[in-house]
């Protein structure tokens, strides 16, 4: 077996492969902004979908986009901001080695996020009970009664769906993400030298938020 | 740095298949990375070989003329399965998965990439993905869209796409992380004194490749979700039948595939300056120019998706436009071809076979690259277009181009990674076999194109050139079988060398770039000793190779 030079590893965190911690910490950094680029361009393909019906058929996306309710859609707004707030804090706390305060902040950012999965499934269920679905099974007739403008009314809910659904899902891995760090930050896992894995979390986290941003006025409001 | 004589390198250090299932080793996840590729690409050839033997004689030869019980394989699913498993299974993932995997951490000077885990994470990605595909072909329905999965075809198809489509899809994120993981490795892993112009140029290639691979391949992600959304849900996307737009779907399509052709050449190009400079034992052409117009290339890649459809119905304006950038891409190409050419000249060439391996991709992928330029011509592309024409030009790219490179760099490398020499002679036979073969195969489709074959046909009987068909394609079978034979002999021979070859030294070609420098095969960590760059990887005039 080759000896390996580095015998002199500062931190018991520091990959093999790595001089240092910063060196270990920037490679960390610079992945999770490609990845995070290689989320917005998959989102970037149903805001395609989105921009391009709307250009062709705008009175749809009127028509259709008062079935959303904006009350709802505002408070699960609120909540990922407020949770995109706690979960920087949290990186903070960590910085400067204060593990419960980051313990704390992480747990608050998980529950904000289960809040706004049920503010979500509150939603689903809505639209579901009244036949606004996606593509085919569509069969909402009173939206059809009031609205005999609109054609294809589908189309409009299709856009709903996938956007807020991928979102979704997007959220479901965030919390699954932030809960490991938390157990993680339970076990003294992270200091001021090591907290990488929690950065990560928060880039990913602020994106997710982002991109409800996005979403709701683009859905509820417009 | 020396090489050291050692008897304990990565291979043989820690024994047992879960110390490979369970690596982290870059070279060895490389290794991994090639049987299951290299066994895709067997797949892929086996679908080839049928096709051609189905085109042998016109009216139908091999497949039924329907789909019947009990007897559903027709000519529609073996192309497509040779296109869907050629494009995803083997091409996209060849030569960055395997060759970039193995020699990219070394020439940098590293012990590993960046994400070693999310190395391996990719490598079981890609299985998963490829478990899905086989799924879809042997217990689904197969696929028998083309491998482009065009809407209404795939909407309405009785065949697996929705399975099939997943599979792309999961095989996708093997791409875009392997990707990341080696932007991130140039970034920020080279060894001291290594700056961005020390790198080796196959790194450069590398490098540009990967870039692509992280832009392009979501917009891929996206396109198979709503795809599989519209065919589950009909959400009126894509499939005019709810709503959609089928060119809709050829402008997602295309905004991913056109820039994966460059996922498929630019690591070709790549592995051919490291082949000419290190074959001919001089200072490379041009470096800076060979580096930026790889990443040149990488950038116009993404502008040019719609010439793939100059007859879908888009407007005259916009095709126009696509036409005129497509000539752009000659341009950077171009620099690299001459570059190299100019390198060769007065360079001591070693007529080594990685050398005849990169004079052919000078020749075939000049061909490639120039016909494309013909079907980049508005006016030139409506008659050729859907003919033999346009299969012959991407065979010579991805096959002339593509194929020959990797193979060249196998052969460049195999010393490296496996501690062994080939046969030099059999290395020589099989070059022959392949370089005729690949000629006769797909030079014969160009003539077969402009004389009006269309693609995709099984039954070409009734023309009124159907005699003359029928000369050029039994001209092409024969060289298929021929390219076939030329690639079992490679593999024996190749096989025989692991077994009974002689020990390879750790300079056989007389490099100067780092993984050169250290023992064949390598040590686990690559180096004994940490590296540091203290010359250029072609410094043949200040450096002499017993020396690094």
């Amino acid at each position: 077996m080759s000896a390996t030079t580095h015998d002199s590893h500062g931190h018991p965190r520091l990959a093999h492969h790595f001089f240092e911690m910063e060196q270990q910490h920037e490679c960390a950094k610079l992945g999770m902004w490609l990845f995070l680029l290689t989320e917005i361009l998959f989102f970037g393909g149903l805001f395609c979908f989105y921009f391009i019906w709307r250009i062709m058929d705008p009175e749809l996306f009127v028509g259709a986009s008062e079935m959303l309710n904006w009350k709802l859609g505002g408070l699960n707004t609120i909540v990922l901001i407020f949770s995109s707030f706690t979960v920087a804090m949290a990186i903070r706390s960590i910085q400067q080695n204060k593990r419960n305060a980051c313990a704390i902040y992480l747990a608050i950012t998980i529950a904000c996020a289960f809040v706004f999965l049920v503010v979500k499934y509150f939603e689903y269920s809505a639209k579901i009970g009244h036949g606004t679905l996606p593509g085919t099974s569509f069969h909402d007739l009173h939206f059809l009664a009031e609205h005999p403008e609109v054609k294809n009314p589908h189309i409009f809910f299709s856009i709903y769906f996938c956007m807020t659904g991928l979102h979704g899902f997007h959220v479901i891995c965030g919390i699954v993400y932030i809960a490991w760090l938390l157990y993680l930050t339970l076990k003294n896992r992270f200091d001021s030298e090591y907290y990488a894995p929690i950065e990560m979390g928060g880039l990913y986290w602020h994106l997710v938020d982002l991109i409800w941003i996005y979403l709701f006025p683009l859905l509820y409001l417009i | 740095m020396s090489a050291a004589d050692s008897n304990t390198n990565y291979i043989n250090h820690t024994k047992g298949i879960m110390s490979w299932l369970l690596t982290v080793d870059h070279k060895r996840i490389g290794l991994m990375y090639m049987i299951v590729v290299l066994s895709a690409f067997a797949a892929g050839g086996f679908f080839a070989v049928a096709i051609r033997l189905e085109l042998f004689a016109p009216e139908m030869q091999i497949f039924p003329a329907a789909p019947t019980e009990g007897a559903s394989w027709t000519y529609n699913k073996a192309f497509t399965l040779h296109g869907a498993i050629m494009v995803f299974l083997f091409i996209i993932p060849s030569i960055p998965a395997i060759l970039g995997n193995f020699c990219l951490p070394i020439m940098l000077g590293t012990k590993d990439v960046a994400f070693p885990r999310l190395n391996l994470a990719s490598w079981y990605i890609y299985m998963i993905g490829a478990a899905i595909c086989l799924y879809a072909i042997f217990f689904g329905n197969s696929v028998d869209t083309g491998w482009t999965f065009y809407t209404p075809y795939s909407t309405s198809s009785s065949s697996s796409v929705t399975m099939m489509t997943f599979g792309v899809f999961v095989l996708g994120f093997s791409s875009i992380l392997t990707g990341m993981n080696f932007v991130v490795t140039v970034h920020k892993m080279r060894a001291p004194g290594m700056g961005w112009f020390e790198m080796p140029l196959f790194v450069w290639g590398i490098y540009a490749t990967a870039l692509i691979q992280i832009l392009a391949t979501p917009v891929l992600a996206i396109t198979l979700l709503l795809l599989i959304m519209e065919t589950t849900f009909g959400i009126g996307i894509f499939d005019p039948a709810n709503g959609g737009d089928p060119v809709l779907f050829q402008h997602f399509f295309w905004f991913y595939s056109h820039p994966a052709v460059y996922i498929m050449i630019l690591p070709g190009m790549a592995v051919m300056s490291e082949l000419i400079a290190v074959h001919s034992h001089r200072t490379i052409f041009g470096y800076k120019l060979i580096a930026y117009s790889s990443v040149a290339i990488a950038f116009l890649g993404f502008l040019v998706w719609g010439h793939h459809m100059f007859v879908s119905g888009q407007s005259e304006f916009i095709s126009l436009l696509f036409s005129f950038i497509t000539f752009l891409i000659g341009v950077p190409t171009a620099i690299k071809l001459f570059n190299w050419m100019t390198t060769m000249y007065l360079g001591q060439i070693s007529w080594n076979t990685p050398m005849l391996y990169a004079l052919c991709f000078m020749v075939t992928f000049t061909i490639g690259g120039l016909t494309g330029v013909f079907l980049g011509a508005l006016g030139m592309d409506i008659p050729l277009h859907d003919t033999y024409f346009v299969v012959a030009h991407f065979h010579y790219v991805m096959m002339g181009g593509t194929v020959i490179a990797f193979l060249g760099g196998l052969h460049h490398w195999w010393p490296k990674i496996f501690g062994k020499m080939y046969s030099e002679f059999w290395g020589k036979i099989g070059f022959v076999f392949i370089f005729l073969g690949f000629n006769m195969t797909f030079f014969s489709q160009f003539i077969l194109g402009q004389q009006g074959m269309p693609r995709r046909y099984a039954d070409y009987a009734g023309f009124e050139k159907t005699q003359l068909f029928e000369t050029y394609h039994q001209f092409s079978t024969v060289g298929s079988l021929i390219l076939a034979v030329g690639f079992i002999i490679i593999l024996i021979y190749l096989v025989h060398s692991l077994i009974a070859g002689k020990k390879a030294p750790a300079n056989p070609w007389g490099g100067l770039s780092m993984e050169w420098a250290t023992s064949s095969p390598p040590p686990a960590h690559n180096f004994l000793e940490d590296p540091v760059c203290k010359h250029g990887p072609y410094d043949y005039d200040k450096v002499r190779p017993e020396d690094i």
